[in-house]
C-alpha cells in the first residue's frame, strides 16, 4: 500500500516545528506503524536527509515509549494498543496520515515526535513507591492478599506510563496515569504505610508539572493502550479526600 | 493558604467543589420546577402567588439562609468552572492539527463551558425578568401576570426553551460527573447513575419548558 504522511518535524526543543509531507511506498499491511516509519526513514537516510525522530524501545506494548498522535487519536485508531502494536492494516491504500507528537505543556517536544515525559518520573519520585527492607526474598505466603484484590491492583498496575491519557485529554490532564499508580499501591497492603502521603504528594507534583485538571470526559480511558478503567480516578479522589480528612494539619 | 483552602483549590478539590455546588443547584432546580408547575393550575395564579409569597417571606428564615447559600454556590460554581477551563486550556499549550475527540468522549463532556455560559446568560436575563422586579423592586403586577406577559412573547419563550436544551446538555454530563468527582464510582452503579442522570436531565428541562409552551399556546388559558 502507498500512503501520504504529514509528519511534525521540529529540530529541537526551542525550534519552531512544521509539518512535512512524505510518501510511504510499497508498505505491507502486515508491518507495524513503527516499521512503516523505519522504511520511510531508510529512504530519508539514503537521500541524505535527517530521519524522523520517534521514541520506541520494546515494540511490544510494554515500555510505553512509542506514543504519537496519529490522525487525531493517541496511538492511532486501534483500541487497546500502543503505536508499536498498531498495524498498517488499520489504514487504507492512499490514506493520508497526520502524525503529531503528544501535545501538552508538561510534555515539551524534544525533537520531531519525541516528547520529554520526565514529568511522569518526577510524579513517581514524589510518591509512587513503597518502602521495603532489602535482604532475602520474603515468604510468598507471609502476606495473604485475596485474589480479587490482587487482580484489581494488577489492572491498575498495567499502566505503562506512555502518556496517551495526557495526549488525548482535552485538558492535558495526567489524572489517569497518577490514579493508576495511586490505586495500584493503595489496593495492596504493601502500599498502606505511605498511603496518605503518596496521594497528596503525587497530586501536588502533577499540578506543579502543569498538567490540567480532570473533568471526567473519559477520553483517557478510551484511548489508553492498557484500557485502565475510570474507576481508578474515582479511587484517587477518595484517597485524596481521605488523606485530607486524616491529615494533622490545621483547618 | 491553610489546609482546607489548599484542598478545595487543588485540581481534585476544584472538581469536588464543582460537584457539590452543582448537586446543590440541581436540588434547587427540582424545588424550583415543583413550584413553577403551580403556574399551570389554571386558577389565574392563585396558588402560585401564595407559594411565591411564602417563599419570598422575609420571616421565612430557613429559605432566606438557603437563598444566600444558593447565590453564593452559583457564583462559586461559575468562577470555579471558568478557572478550571482556563487552566486546562493552558495545560494543552499547542493544539493538534488533527484531533478527533468524538472517538473517545461525549459531546456533552466537551461542551460544559459553552453550555454553562449559555445557561449563565439565560440566568442573568431570567433574574432580570422575574427575580429583581418582583423580589427587589416595586412590581406593578403579580408574578403570575408577569409570567403570562413574558411568555406570551414568542421570542422570549423560544429563548427560554433553547436555554433549557443547553441546561439539559450541561446536566447530562454534569450529573454523572459530579459522582465521579466525589469518588462515587463502583462498577455496579455506574450505568445506573449515568442513565438516571440522562433521564433526569431530560425530564427536568422538559418540565421547565412546559411553562413557556403552555403560555405561548394558551395565552393565559382564558
Ligand atoms: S515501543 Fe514499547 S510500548 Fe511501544
Amino acid at each position: 500500500m502507498n500512503l501520504h504522511l504529514k509528519v511534525w518535524r521540529q529540530k529541537n526543543k526551542n525550534a519552531k516545528g512544521k509539518f512535512v509531507d512524505y510518501e510511504a511506498k510499497d508498505i505491507s499491511t502486515d508491518t507495524s506503524f513503527l516499521e512503516m516509519l523505519d522504511v520511510v526513514n531508510e529512504e530519508l537516510i539514503k537521500k541524505g536527509e535527517e530521519p524522523i525522530a520517534f521514541d520506541h524501545d520494546c515494540r511490544e506494548g510494554i515500555c510505553g515509549s512509542c506514543g504519537m498522535y496519529i490522525n487525531g487519536r493517541a496511538h492511532g485508531p486501534q483500541v487497546g494498543a500502543a503505536t508499536c502494536q498498531l498495524h498498517m492494516r488499520s489504514f487504507k491504500d492512499g490514506d493520508t496520515i497526520v502524525i503529531e507528537p503528544w501535545r501538552a505543556k508538561a510534555f515539551p517536544v524534544i525533537k520531531d515526535l519525541v516528547v520529554d515525559r520526565s514529568a511522569f518520573d518526577r510524579i513517581m519520585a514524589a510518591g509512587g513507591f513503597i518502602s521495603v527492607n532489602t535482604g532475602g526474598a520474603p515468604d510468598a505466603n507471609a502476606l495473604p492478599i485475596p485474589k480479587d484484590v490482587q487482580e484489581s491492583a494488577i489492572d491498575a498496575a498495567a499502566c505503562i506510563g506512555c502518556g496517551a491519557c495526557v495526549a488525548a485529554c482535552k485538558n492535558a490532564s495526567s489524572m489517569l496515569f497518577v490514579s493508576a499508580k495511586v490505586a495500584h499501591l493503595a489496593r495492596l497492603p504493601q502500599g498502606k504505610p505511605e498511603r496518605e502521603k503518596r496521594v497528596m504528594a503525587m497530586v501536588a507534583q502533577m499540578e506543579e508539572e502543569g498538567f490540567g485538571a480532570c473533568t471526567n470526559t473519559e477520553a483517557c480511558s478510551a484511548e489508553c493502550p492498557k484500557e485502565i478503567p475510570m474507576d481508578v480516578i474515582a479511587q484517587l479522589r477518595r484517597e485524596y479526600i481521605r488523606a485530607f480528612a486524616k491529615s494533622e494539619e490545621k483547618v | 493558604m491553610s489546609g482546607f483552602f489548599r484542598f478545595i483549590d487543588s485540581s481534585v478539590g476544584k472538581k469536588i467543589v464543582m460537584a457539590l455546588t452543582g448537586l446543590f443547584i440541581i436540588l434547587f432546580l427540582v424545588e424550583h420546577l415543583a413550584g413553577n408547575l403551580l403556574l399551570l393550575l389554571n386558577d389565574n395564579g392563585k396558588i402560585f402567588e401564595e407559594y411565591s409569597a411564602f417563599m419570598a417571606g422575609s420571616l421565612n428564615i430557613p429559605v432566606r439562609i438557603v437563598e444566600i447559600g444558593l447565590f453564593f454556590f452559583i457564583i462559586y460554581h461559575i468562577v470555579n468552572g471558568v478557572r478550571l477551563w482556563w487552566g486546562n486550556r493552558v495545560a494543552r499549550g499547542f493544539s493538534y492539527k488533527v484531533n478527533d475527540p468524538s472517538e473517545n468522549s461525549t459531546f456533552f463532556s466537551r461542551f460544559m463551558i459553552w453550555g454553562g455560559t449559555i445557561v449563565f446568560i439565560f440566568l442573568v436575563i431570567h433574574l432580570r425578568t422575574f427575580f429583581f422586579p418582583y423580589r427587589l423592586g416595586n412590581p406593578s403586577n403579580t408574578m403570575y401576570e408577569g409570567a403570562v406577559e413574558a411568555f406570551s412573547n414568542p421570542y422570549y419563550s423560544i429563548f427560554y426553551i433553547i436555554a433549557l436544551i443547553f441546561l439539559a446538555f450541561h446536566l447530562v454530563h454534569g450529573f454523572q460527573s459530579a459522582f465521579q468527582s466525589l469518588g462515587i464510582r463502583y462498577n455496579k452503579y455506574t450505568a445506573i447513575i449515568k442513565n438516571f442522570g440522562i433521564v433526569f436531565s431530560i425530564l427536568l428541562c422538559a418540565g421547565f419548558a412546559l411553562i413557556p409552551l403552555y403560555f405561548l399556546f394558551n395565552a393565559g388559558g382564558n
